[in-house]
């Protein structure tokens, strides 16, 4: 270890500093946010899961308003790494109802860098998702700040907030806070959707000291709060997800070093359920440490990155029922019991510049995962449908990539082959009797399964002439011994009016394809025509059609940009959903189209600038829901929003 | 640091606490954790009945005996039988009970199947037979017997018109694992007299009522153990309230009693019950 961060120091002095190397071929960066707000983006007080749904790798499965799941290439979350800022957090619900991304705002990030296939982050199959917060710079004395506040009709949604941020040249200082409140939704055609309320408060801080010219320290944690939160596809809300995400980064030019902590706690119940078949509650709680360190550098021809990181969690949700007969004792059980992880893993990367057209870039990187089953109830009731189980489970989880890259004057080709395995997920090995308010299953997880493994191919094309810009890219991945929940006859089930039982199996094969077109017009000078198509394919050996995969999507929209007025026209929709897993509750999705409207206007006050953005959303009120939708709960109908950012 | 300092503070605080109060109570005797329920007295000797709960209570209980002179001295090598008999309005009969057996330093233990309750007109006494040296003695007397809180002994008259003590032993702690469980069967063979029962087989459904009527996964039916007493493995997946649906076979594996949870069925005429 030592001898590493010797290595790392020495290391430093050829360090290539800038973050314009074009390492990530297949990486797709989504900016969500500039500092001014004046971009383009359809709403800015929209929230994280709008915009990551406007990704054409990512597709956000829906269980209400808030929360919602990212697919990274038509795979579920415990494919991919989400991580903020490079930091491993796991998610504490056994129902997903808080993904990783749920525990940030909007208004922390500068932007999302989506990543396909194999990275630094971590073992994974699909890609992983880093969420990048915004940061101070060091600079000149200078005080800036912005407020904010929206409203939106069908939910009667209010957005409130502000940010404040101080730079001199040895410290800046960041702090933003946002505050989301929504009542029900209504879907096209009035109906409402009973359940689908929450309320938000977000709060995040950055400090940053320059200890000498090479290096700087920074300071960053993020508190964040929902409460009251309805999930209209489940049969169960949430009281209380809270989540506290700290760090502390060591910057020495292209070597930075973070030790991070992040505690989230998770109070999913049925109060605000009329009836129910038994009142339950089901608290979880995760916790993780961990730390990274990551050198880029080049010398000559070579640009290569280095990323040495590892983390520890804690997993644990338990689940009370009360039984409806009076005096009998409660009923409790362990549906994640108390789960360890220890992980750790060396990555390295290097891309050479064969000639000024072809680059290579290849990766490797291992990971070592420990779990351990911490709690003795917990083990012993998994020891009932796993009576030779012992107690902790060690994996390598190897990954490599390589990739090459050609450019035109105007195009760019990248063609790229990666290898990845995984563990399972908490809930995949170790989740009990955990309701599936889908297919209505009781799952239970499997402990002793084989790492899953995947080889994938993926390819782009992107580049622009004149007019027209365009990019056209694909994935394809072959995955062995595919995870998934499988009907298990003879097991009792738990829940009042379950289906059945399922425990999670592993099919020898699956394949999933992505393909994705992008294309842009400069219709005028002031007019732009933004498409963009998607497809996803996925069967496995027995399974037909896996579940939740996105059938053909479009957008295509007009948009209107002249000095300080923006406008912008656009129809979002999907072919229907004929390919679709009936074992997993899943039925045809018919197809729709919708459109939005909005319109923008910058407003220059003095120093300061108001930016006023309204629009409509789902104009005609059409009553449609898509592949995405846990349980087919209908989208939201017609919707008028305002949103005013002040900045100064 | 200080809250390093305080925890150890309050670690060896405690320790300090919890040695100097074992050193008050604990007698160090084989009568640990156990409670005294009655003292049964005759002229010569003072005959003192243990069990763990401090009490008889329909079901299986383990008893232990322990006997002293009249100057309060232990009798040792002390050779014990007993009755345990019901006082019926019409009638009376006995029930299951095992010899009485020796364990250590002057305590001898055995077990008694009450199949019913005592009350102010229907009661139980116990006679205790105990021989020292050549003398035998003998002492009876009333004892209180009370309704267990859940249903633990099932008492039943079969296809083959026998009557049976159906007994649950183990699990006393029932935990959410798959527990050991245990059970003792008996058959009736008048009112006084009742045998163990070889080569039956029990088989259980544990259930829970008060969610869907679920079962779990990987039971064991009860099987004769060497010592007698049947065996198997019992599945607890939640803790609250189980109810053990119970059909007994014999030795040719055909049903003397009991039914076979079905949809339309929530569950058998004899069952045993647990809530943890």
């Amino acid at each position: 270890m030592l001898r590493l961060t010797i290595a790392f120091l020495l290391c430093t002095l050829t360090v290539y500093s800038q973050d314009t190397i074009k390492m990530d071929l297949l990486k797709e960066v989504e900016i969500i946010h500039k500092r001014s707000l004046s971009d383009k983006t359809g709403k800015p007080l929209s929230t994280l899961d709008k915009y990551l749904e406007k990704s054409n790798m990512v597709n956000m499965i829906r269980r209400g308003a808030y929360a919602w799941e990212p697919y990274l290439n038509g795979m579920a979350s415990e494919r991919s790494v989400v991580t903020i800022d490079g930091m491993r957090i796991y998610a504490a619900c056994t129902d997903k109802m808080d993904p990783v991304t749920s525990y940030v705002d909007i208004t922390n990030l500068a932007k999302v860098n989506v990543h396909s296939g194999q990275s630094a982050a971590g073992a994974a199959i699909a890609g992983s998702i880093d969420l990048v917060r915004k940061k101070g710079t060091f600079g000149e004395k200078k005080l800036s700040g912005m407020a904010f506040t929206g409203f939106e009709t069908n939910s009667e949604q209010q957005v409130i907030g502000g940010a404040l941020s101080v730079s001199t040249p040895k410290m800046f200082t960041d702090i933003d806070f946002t505050y989301r409140n929504a009542g029900n939704y209504k879907a096209g055609g009035g109906e409402e959707v009973l359940y689908s309320q929450y309320t938000k408060y977000n709060t995040s801080a950055n400090v940053g000291y320059r200890v000498n010219e090479h290096s700087q320290v920074v300071a960053s944690v993020i508190y964040d709060r929902a409460v009251h939160v309805g999930y209209p596809a489940l049969t169960m809300d949430v009281g209380l997800a809270r989540g506290v995400i700290a760090s502390l980064a060591y910057i020495r030019h292209g070597w930075e070093t973070k030790v991070y902590y992040n505690t989230i706690r998770h109070v999913m119940d049925d109060k605000q359920r009329p009836v129910v078949p038994v009142r339950m509650d089901m608290p979880g709680w995760s916790k993780t440490a961990g730390f990274y360190s990551s050198l880029k550098g080049s010398e000559g021809k070579h640009t290569w990155k280095g990323n040495l990181s590892g983390h520890y969690n804690k997993s644990l949700a338990e689940m009370t029922m009360y039984s409806n007969t009076a005096g009998e004792k409660d009923m409790f059980m362990l549906t994640w019991p108390g789960v360890l992880t220890y992980y750790g893993d060396v990555y390295g990367e290097d891309s050479y510049a064969m000639s000024e057209r072809w680059r290579t870039t290849v990766s490797a990187g291992v990971g070592v995962q420990n779990n351990v089953v911490d709690n003795v109830q917990g083990l012993e009731s998994l020891r009932i449908f796993y009576p030779g189980m012992e107690r902790n489970k060690v994996r390598v989880l190897k990954r490599l990539s390589a990739a090459v890259n050609y450019m035109a004057d105007s195009w760019q080709y990248t063609l790229g082959a990666g290898y990845g395995e995984r563990a399972p997920g908490v809930s995949e090995g170790y989740g009990y009797y955990l309701f599936n308010s889908f297919d209505r299953y009781d799952y239970i997880g499997n402990p002793e399964m084989k790492n899953e493994r995947t080889v994938s191919l993926n390819g782009s094309v992107s580049g622009r002439t004149g007019k027209f810009s365009g990019k056209v890219s694909g994935s394809f991945f072959h995955l062995m011994d595919y995870i998934i929940g499988r009907p298990r006859a003879g097991l009792s089930v738990m829940t009042i009016g379950a289906a059945g039982v399922k425990v999670y199996e592993q099919l020898a094969y699956a394949d999933v394809l992505n393909a994705g077109v992008e294309g842009d017009y400069q219709v005028g000078p002031y007019l732009t025509w933004t498409n963009r198509l998607s497809y996803r394919w996925g069967s496995g050996k027995g399974v037909r059609n896996l579940p939740l995969i996105q059938p053909f999507t479009y957008s295509s929209g007009m948009g209107f940009l002249r000095r300080a007025f923006s406008a912008d026209v656009v129809v979002n929709g999907a072919l229907k959903q004929a390919r679709y897993n009936e074992e997993f509750g899943e039925q045809a999705t018919a197809g729709y189209a919708v459109l939005n409207v909005s319109g923008a206007y910058q407003f220059r006050l003095w120093r300061s600038g108001l930016m006023v953005k309204t629009g409509v959303e789902n104009v005609m009120d059409r009553k449609y829901r898509t592949f995405a939708d846990w349980n087919r709960v209908p989208r939201m109908g017609r919707n008028i929003f305002v949103n005013l950012i002040w900045t100064y | 640091m200080n809250l390093l300092k305080s925890v150890l503070i309050l670690i060896t605080f405690s320790v300090f606490v919890s040695c100097s109060k074992k050193e008050d109570v604990v007698i160090p005797d084989d009568l640990d954790g156990l409670t005294l329920v009655t003292t049964l007295t005759n002229d010569t000797h003072k005959v003192a009945l243990y069990t763990t709960s401090g009490k008889f209570q329909t079901g299986y209980n383990e008893v232990y005996i322990q006997i002293k002179n009249t100057q309060g001295i232990v009798e040792r090598n002390v050779s014990v039988t007993w009755l345990p008999l019901m006082h019926m309005m019409g009638m009376e009969h006995s029930c299951p009970a095992s010899a009485v057996g020796n364990k250590t330093n002057g305590i001898y233990k055995g077990y008694i199947v009450f199949q019913m309750a005592g009350s102010e007109e229907e009661y139980w006494d116990l006679t205790v037979n105990y021989t020292i040296g050549n003398t035998t003695y003998t002492v009876t007397d009333k004892i209180t017997v009370a309704e267990a809180a859940k249903r633990v002994v099932e008492s039943f008259k079969g296809a083959d018109n026998n009557r049976y003590v159906l007994a649950l032993v183990h699990p006393a702690k029932p935990a959410v694992a798959v527990n050991d469980i245990a059970a003792v069967l008996y058959k009736m063979e008048s009112m006084t007299s009742f045998v163990a029962v070889k080569n039956y087989t029990i088989k259980i459904d544990p259930r829970m009522p008060g969610m869907g009527n679920h079962t779990s996964p990987n039971n064991v039916d009860l099987t004769q153990g060497t010592d007698g007493m049947y065996y198997g493995k019992l599945s607890l997946t939640m803790t609250g309230y189980w109810k053990i649906n119970l059909q007994l076979l014999d030795a040719t594996q055909t049903n003397l009693k009991g039914e076979a949870v079905t949809d339309t069925n929530e569950g058998s005429s004899i069952y045993f019950e647990l809530e943890f």
